[in-house]
This record gives structure tokens, sequence and C-alpha cells, in this order.
């Protein structure tokens, strides 16, 4: 994940030197509720209409390898990833490709990639995302579970976003 | 699934919003934040001229953005009867968190009552009163007049010591000065009443008694001393997750080494590094690996030790420090007394705190030599102590916290920059009161609740059945006494109101207890009562309270209560002249009397009557010069006022060497090792397998009063976690999120396996004073000398109850710790 440690350095060394960092984050995937109890919830706000953007084919894809997307937009840096087994939310043939945000719900931090638990981590405050569970938060301080992109893959391999299931960091719109 | 709001957008925070202080009202960091309302029908644009931030935001804003919120810092409420627009952001200006917002506080919005869009629609809006059968809304009128008659009843029989009190001494949260003075000058002023307990304890006392009596109050330095300090002495706390702002905007810069310049320019020539930091605690928590990511590992010493045996450790330290020449013989001379005395007591060698606490003799060694020994050139070393309750609900806490001070006095860590010996806290603070008219120890009530004593229990802001000891037998006991109110209440008609006194008053006698609840949501306990009165919240109400360094800041009023909710300030108030009344209507007028002086109206006629008039340099302390100074405030005490109508405070304490004794000298104290105090524990832990540790997520505030009711912490943690060595959970058959019974003599309870790999064989870790399993009721009866309750040292058994089910399948059961690859 070559770019994303880029950021983080980035990110990393103008989070020592007080700076702000350009960042964005995007997207999702809408799931069928597990049916489990939940506590009285607000109703769903305001969406937004979302474009509808190839970001891949599968076979630009290996398993466990994040590939760097941009959704909705450029200024919104993401990731998909194959996973190798189905997870909620997965798309393609095996149900095993996802895409999120690659932007900490938090402060707004580039996300690293850990390839030996496959959990997304920001070196701003140590928050964790689980992109095998739904973008869950491990642990961390964000008030959101990570965002994730609603895909599709047509019948060529071509995989589309089209939507995303959270507010992304650092936009009060998620298409702008 | 993951829980996922669908928002794609959140309304603009237009231009010209109103603006109102506010801290946030859950831990003790006191983060500061500001209220944004507007009305209902509007929002502001992207533009720069149509919001409230002047920036473009049809850009991609920067990390750390002051212009952007999430949509947990958004909802939409009542405003002087109006529905608004709310969004609660970290103030960026505020010392304290410098626009950090942690899990907790970043909801403040979105855990605020809203009816139009479903948050907290729990909370109680009417006073509900035991009618046909089950729980009724009714006036404040009637249901403070139920209260008063049986409470002045069961004066006139049993007297003052009938009715027992649980009180809340807290700030923030719905407590504060305002209202700790209300029922404090109720229950303290008018009444006299010694059957009172705190939120969190089952008995009127100190957490930390010991550096009290020692002459240092636990709150005497200031949250840059982090930043300042050589080294950090952690023990029994774990930051990152309970006081989450302050680590990350304090102690973190220290341990990368950001804050050097601030250093450099407090310390002169005297020489400076990146801090190391020496953490005690039985479980490698999220804060001993943030620091070892921040800091690099040989940095940072966890001192992993055997569950309770922390005072050894202090003792040993002391001895070692002592002999080794790197006390602060100047500093002991000048400011202390009976050093000599307490270290020839204490004596503990290091081979002897080896074996007790299970370290290695180099390791605490290695301790003493980074809290103590001199820098280069033979200046003093700069050494932070906190701890939290990790010592406060641990073993022997009273000479544990007289162990840690002695330590801290020794090195002359008391009122010097980078230094202090403080508890990190759990709520704010907030609290002025008449003196406690009780006995030292003062009266375990919980067990006195348990042996049928008292006939009226009235109920603040608390919560037993979720947070005390030895839970079970507590709502057993409890259950019964009032379930006997309740069937008398029964057969009598309502409105017959001399006919109901006069059967709950016979059920008392039969050894019922007529419960009477005042909080902002419905309680477990509150299940058991008979009235309930519906109370306001910080936000709800203009409310003071001070943080960890003693930073008082006012949150403005920004929204209703509900309904009909009240702050308890005023709710007290009521109460009393439902009482004088009562008394008076009776032919007790001498009694009636002394329920005068309570005629306030508002939140701001309590602070006056109590912070203002009764807490030191409270005369220079007013709403008015509170609004003018912000998130930011002042550090009490105050000490007078200054330019512009400013309140000039005090950074640290003692910064003069004298202390809180009568002639001034901290007093070293002796605090020889004696094993597990607590009665019954020792044999508790050589019966049971594993040590069921236990204590808080950064996700809960509390005991979840809220949280109950707030889908993304539910959807994460919809049963209390245990943490469990793999290993542990292969032997009992457990696989991720299976759940199971964790039990002993003292009863059981329920939790969700966690594997967690760094969790030592044996020793498992609870989520405590969780709604849906309550650890506290597995622990035992035991207190120490002073009533205070030993939660942490509590041995148990585990099995399987059933396998993970529906609502747990989808979580992740990944490690806590954070990965930098």
């Amino acid at each position: 994940m070559k770019r994303c440690d880029r950021l983080v350095d980035q990110g990393r060394r103008r989070f020592l030197a007080g700076a702000g960092l350009a960042t964005a984050g995007a997207a999702a995937t809408t799931f069928v509720s597990s049916g489990r109890a939940r506590a009285a919830t607000a109703p769903a706000a305001a969406l937004v209409k979302y474009p509808a953007n190839r970001l891949a084919n599968v076979k630009d894809l290996r398993v466990g390898e994040p590939f760097d997307v941009s959704y909705p937009d450029e200024n919104a840096p993401g990731v998909l990833l194959k996973l190798g087994r189905t997870v909620p939310g997965g798309a393609g043939p095996d149900g095993d490709i996802v895409g999120f945000s690659a932007v900490c719900p938090h402060k707004g931090y580039p996300l690293v990639y850990s390839a030996g638990d496959r959990s997304f981590n920001c070196p701003g405050h140590y928050s964790r995302f689980d992109p095998e569970a739904g973008g869950q938060q491990i642990w961390g301080h964000a008030t959101q579970n990570l965002p994730q992109y609603d895909l599709r893959v047509d019948e060529h391999g071509d995989i589309y976003a089209e939507g995303i299931d959270e507010l992304l960091y650092g936009r009060l719109s998620n298409v702008i | 699934m993951a829980f996922k709001r669908h928002i794609g957008r959140l309304p603009i925070v237009p231009a010209n919003a109103k603006e109102h202080n506010v801290v946030c009202h859950y831990c003790i960091v006191g983060c500061g934040y500001k209220a944004y309302t507007w009305d209902s029908s509007t929002e502001g644009g992207t533009a720069p001229a149509d919001n409230k931030f002047g920036v473009d935001l049809a850009q991609q804003q920067d990390a750390e953005t002051p212009n952007w919120y999430a949509p947990s810092m958004y909802n939409l409420v009542r405003q002087s009867g109006r529905d608004v627009h709310l969004v609660v952001k970290p103030d960026p200006a505020c010392v304290v968190n410098s626009g950090l917002g942690s899990v907790r506080g970043a909801r403040i919005a979105e855990m605020s009552h809203s009816l139009p869009r479903g948050t907290q629609t729990e909370r109680l809006t009417d006073p509900l009163v035991w009618r046909y059968g089950q729980m009724q809304p009714t006036s404040w009128d009637d249901a403070l007049d139920i209260v008063a008659r049986v409470t002045a009843r069961v004066i006139a029989e049993q007297g003052g010591d009938g009715l027992f009190v649980s009180a809340y001494d807290h700030g923030g949260a719905g407590g504060g000065y305002e209202n700790t003075w209300g029922t404090g000058k109720l229950y303290f002023g008018a009444m006299k009443i010694k059957n009172v307990r705190i939120h969190n304890r089952p008995a009127y006392n100190s957490e930390v008694h010991a550096s009290r009596d020692m002459g240092v109050g636990e709150l005497n330095n200031c949250y840059e001393d982090a930043e300042l300090a050589d080294t950090l002495f952690a023990l029994g706390d774990n930051p990152l997750e309970t006081q989450t702002n302050y680590f990350l905007n304090h102690w973190v810069p220290n341990l990368r080494g950001t804050s050097l310049d601030k250093k450099k320019a407090e310390f002169g020539d005297e020489p400076v590094a990146p801090a190391r930091i020496i953490l005690v605690d039985p479980r490698r928590t999220v804060t001993v690996n943030a620091c070892e990511t921040e800091a690099g590992k040989d940095n940072v010493l966890h001192l992993a030790i055997n569950s309770g045996t922390d005072l050894v450790l202090l003792n040993a330290l002391l001895t070692h420090v002592a002999d080794k020449g790197w006390t602060d013989v100047d500093f002991i001379g000048a400011s202390t007394k009976d050093f000599d005395k307490a270290l020839a007591a204490n004596r503990t060698s290091l081979d002897e705190a080896a074996a007790i606490t299970g370290l290695e003799p180099e390791d605490i060694a290695k301790a003493a030599e980074w809290i103590a020994r001199p820098k280069d050139g033979g200046t003093r070393r700069r050494t932070m102590f906190a701890y939290e309750k990790g010592l406060i609900w641990g073993n022997d806490n009273y000479r544990t916290n007289a162990a840690i001070v002695n330590l801290a006095l020794a090195t002359g860590n008391v009122g010097r920059p980078g230094g202090g010996c403080v508890r990190m806290g759990g709520h704010q603070e907030g609290y002025v009161r008449p003196d406690y008219p009780g006995p030292r120890p003062a009266p375990y009530i919980d067990k006195l609740l348990i042996e049928g004593q008292g006939g009226v229990h009235h109920i603040w802001g608390c919560d037993h059945y979720k947070t005390t000891l030895n839970a079970m037998e507590f709502k057993r006991a409890y259950k019964k006494r009032t379930d006997l109110v309740k069937d008398a209440m029964n057969a009598v008609p309502y409105g017959n109101r001399d006919a109901l006194v006069e059967a709950i008053w016979g059920a008392i006698q039969q050894g019922g207890l007529f419960a009477v609840d005042v909080d902002i949501v419905p309680t477990k306990i509150g299940e058991a009562c008979h009235v309930v009165l519906p109370a306001a919240t910080s936000g709800e109400m203009n409310l003071t309270s001070m943080n960890g360094e003693r930073r008082m800041r006012l949150t403005e009023r920004y929204m209703d209560p509900p309904g009909q909710a009240l702050p308890d300030c005023l709710i007290a108030a009521r109460l009393a002249n439902h009482l004088e009344a009562t008394f008076r209507s009776a032919g007790k007028a001498d009694i009636a009397d002394r329920f005068q002086g309570f005629d306030w109206k508002t939140e701001e006629d309590a602070f006056m009557d109590g912070y203002h008039k009764h807490a030191k340099g409270g005369e220079f302390v007013t709403y008015d010069a509170l609004r003018g100074m912000g998130t930011n405030g002042f550090q009490e005490p105050a000490t007078g006022q200054g330019d512009a109508g400013t309140i000039l405070g005090t950074k640290r304490l003692y910064e003069d060497g004298k202390f809180g004794t009568d002639d001034g000298r901290a007093t070293f104290m002796e605090t020889q090792w004696r094993g597990l105090q607590a009665p019954g524990k020792e044999e508790e832990r050589k019966k049971f397998p594993y040590l069921i540790n236990n204590g808080r997520a950064n996700l809960v505030w509390q005991n979840a009063y809220l949280d109950t009711h707030e889908e993304l912490v539910m959807d994460r943690w919809p049963y209390p976690f245990i943490e469990m060595n793999p290993d542990d959970m292969a032997d009992l058959g457990l696989k991720d999120g299976d759940l199971v019974e964790v039990y002993n003599d003292t009863g059981s309870t329920q939790a969700m396996a966690y594997p967690t790999e760094t969790a030592r064989p044996k020793q498992a870790f609870m989520l405590f004073g969780f709604p849906t399993g309550v650890q506290g009721n597995t622990v035992s009866k035991a207190v120490n000398e002073l009533v205070v309750p030993n939660y942490k040292q509590t041995w148990g058994s585990i099995r399987k109850i059933a396998d993970a089910p529906e609502g747990v399948r989808h979580l992740t059961f990944k490690s806590k710790e954070y990965r930098a690859s």
C-alpha cells in the first residue's frame, strides 16, 4: 500500500509539526440489517446523489493487497481490498472485495493497512478499523465506523462504487 | 454488519448561529466544546460568508480541521420551546483538548434528547409515581407531596437515621456545584442526615483519604506538568482510554519530545529530554502500547505487577530512593514531617518486593532510577505521579494511597513544575456542601439497607444495581423491601393521601422501604422505586464544574430539558419547600424552620447561595465572569479579580511549600504491607482460578446510562467484554464472542469472551458497571477500614453459557492494540 504509507509519513510529519494535512476519504455499501435488537435510532437522514464511478477491475486486485482508489472524487482517497473470503459488504464473485475510505473519521489522518491482522490503523491517535467487519472500529476515538463503499461488479469484472454509508471526514456533504 | 448511520450530509452552521460555551460533561478531563444552535427551518451555505467558519465548505477540509463535525456532533433539539439545529464540536482554543474530541465527548449532541431524531427518547419527562400497579406520570406538587409526607413520617417515627440518601458528589454529567450544593444544603444543612452514600461507593467517604490526611489534596498539579515531567509514573490508570485527551494532548507530546521547547523555556539550563514513563498495571493496556509507539520501548517500563501488590512496590521504591541518596532533603526538611519514621517502618528490600510483586528486582531498581536519580549536573529529576482506580478500588486503598504520596514527597515532586501526585479522576468535580455530619468511618449504607435498616431512601443520580459491590445480594434485598411497599400502595386508592401514607408506613414497619429516584433516565434501581423525579443535565441547565487540574468553567444552557425535568438543585429546593410545609402543617414549626433558604428560582440562585458564598475564593466567581472566560475558565481556587472582569486562579497547589495540615507540613505516613487487606480476599484468591480484573472502556461512559440508548456503543459492546488469554479460552472451549458465566461465592454475572494475546494466563479483565452483565455481582462485600470497596481484587471461575448470540456475530474480535505496520 505504497501511497498510504507515503500519506502516513506525510501525516506524521505534519502532525508532529502541528500543521494540518489535506486529506479526504470516502464511501460505502448498504447492508441488510442482521435483524438483531437495536436501540432506537435516528431515521436515515440526508442522503446525497452519488456518482457511479469505475474504480478498478477485479483482475487488478490481489488478495491481501490494498488497491488505491478515490471516491466520490479525487480528493477522497480510499482503498479496494480483496480479502480472500466472503465478508459483510463484500462484492464480486467471491463476495470478498470491499472498499473503504482511507481517512480516519476521528481527525482526518490517513490510515495504514496492516497486513498482519488485516486492519486499518491511524498513526494520529491509534484508532483501528476492521475491513472484515464492515469497517467496525476495533478500538479508537472515532464516533463512526469506517465509511464503506457500496460496490457493484459488472459482467466484465469492472468494480463500481455507487454510494457511501457514513459521512466522510472533512466534508459536510460527501459529494461536494 | 457494523452500525452505520447512512448519512451523506449534515446541515451547515450558518454565520449567525448562536454560540455557547460547553465543557464535556463526561470524564474528569473536561474538554472544551462549543455548541452552535440555529432555527430548524434554515441552514448556512458553503460560501465563506454563509457559514460560521468563514471558509469554503465546498472544499475538502484538512486533517484536524475546526471546520467539520461528525454526525454524532449534530442533533435537532428544543430551545426555548422551538426546534433548533444543534452542533456541539470540540473547541480548538481550549487549552485542555486543543480541538480534540474523545469518542465520548464527540457524541454530546447525539446523546441529547430529540424527539424528531429519536435520540435519548427514554429520558424522563415527568414525575412518576407508583399508581395502580405501575409507574404513572403526575405533577411535581403531587410527587413531592408524597415524598415529603412519607419522609416526614419516617423521621417522626425513626428519627433522622430512618432516611437513607444516595447522592452523587461529582461535577459534570448533571452534577456540578449547583446540584451538590442543593442536595448538600438539604441533607447536611437542614436535616443533618448521616446515612448517606456517594454514587460509586457505599459510604460517605473519600477515595483518597490518606492523601488528604497527609495534607496533600489529590488534584494538586496542572495538565501542563505532564508536558514538563522527566518521568511519568502511572499506577493503576489507563489514561488513553479513560482520560483520553489529557493523555493525547499533554502526555504524548512529552513522550514524543515535542514539548522540549516548553521544557527549555521553563527550566533554562537544566538538562531536558523526552519523557520516560513507568506504568504499573497487571494488564497490558492500550496506554502501554501507545507509550511504546511514541516513546520507544526503551523509554517505557511496564511493571506488570501481581494484582494488589502495589503497596510493596511503592515501599521498595521509597526505600531504594532513600538508600541511594536520591531524596529531596531540603524539601523534606522544610515542608514535611515524619520522614524518618515512615522510612523505617516501610523499609522493604528490592528482593522482598520482587518476591511479592512478581517483578524483577532490576526492574524495580530501574523504576527508582527513572523516578529519582539526579540528572546530569545533579539537578533533581522531575516525576509526575498519577494514579486512579487501580489504586483507589484496589487492595488496601488507604495505605497504598499514602505510599504513593510518600514517594512523591520524598522526591520533592509536589507543588513543583513537572511534578504532582494526583489522581487522574473519573467524573469532573463540582463539590460544595456543608460538612458531612456523620462519623468516620462512615456508615456502610448498602450493608445497612440489606440488613433492613431505614424506612425511606432518596437516590440522586446513582444506580447501585449496576455499580455497587455485592450487587446480587443488594438487589435481592432491595427488591424484596420495595415490593412490600408497592403491594401496600396497591391496596389503597391513590387519591386518599392519608390512607396512602399510612399504608406505606405500615409496610415500612414490616421491613419495607420507600424509594425515591431522581435521575435523567430510567435506571435499574429506579425499577424498584415508588417515585421517580426527572432531572435536567448539563446544557439543559447552566452548570459549573472543575476538571482534573481544577479548571472551572460554566457550561451554558443551550437546550431545554425534556418535559417537566428540572435541575437537581431546584428539585432539592422544591423538596425542601414541601418538607417545610409538611412539618409546619404537623405543628412542628421548629423543624419546619430548618428548611428555609430554599427560595431559589434558577440554578444561578443556587450557585450564588452555594459556591459564591462557601467555596474557597468563591467570592470572586460569578456566572458573568465565567461566561467571559469561555472554555478555558480559571484554575481553582480563585484568588482575585484580574483585568476586564477575569478571575485569577491557581496553577498548582502548594507551590509555596505549605500543605494542608495544621502546621503546614505534609506528613509522611507508615504504610506497612499486610497482604490482601479486605476480609476474605485471600481465601477467594486461593479458591478460584481466574483474576476477574475489571475497569473501563473508552467507548462507554460510566455505567452506560446514556450509552445504553446509543446504537454506536451497543453495536460494539452488546455485552460486557471479558478479555481472556487465548489459551484459557481454548481450555474452556470458548470461541470469540461466546457468552460466559463469571461466578464465585459472592454471585454470578455474564460477559462476552474477547481473545486477548497480551492477557496473562488466568487473568481476565471485564468491563465494569455494564447493564447487560454487572461485574459487581461478583465483588465481595469486603471493604477497607474506611468503607472503601475493593473491586479490582476479585477472583472467580468462568464457564461457557452459550455460543455467541446473533447480536455478537458481526463483531470484530481483533486486538485493540494499534499496529504501526
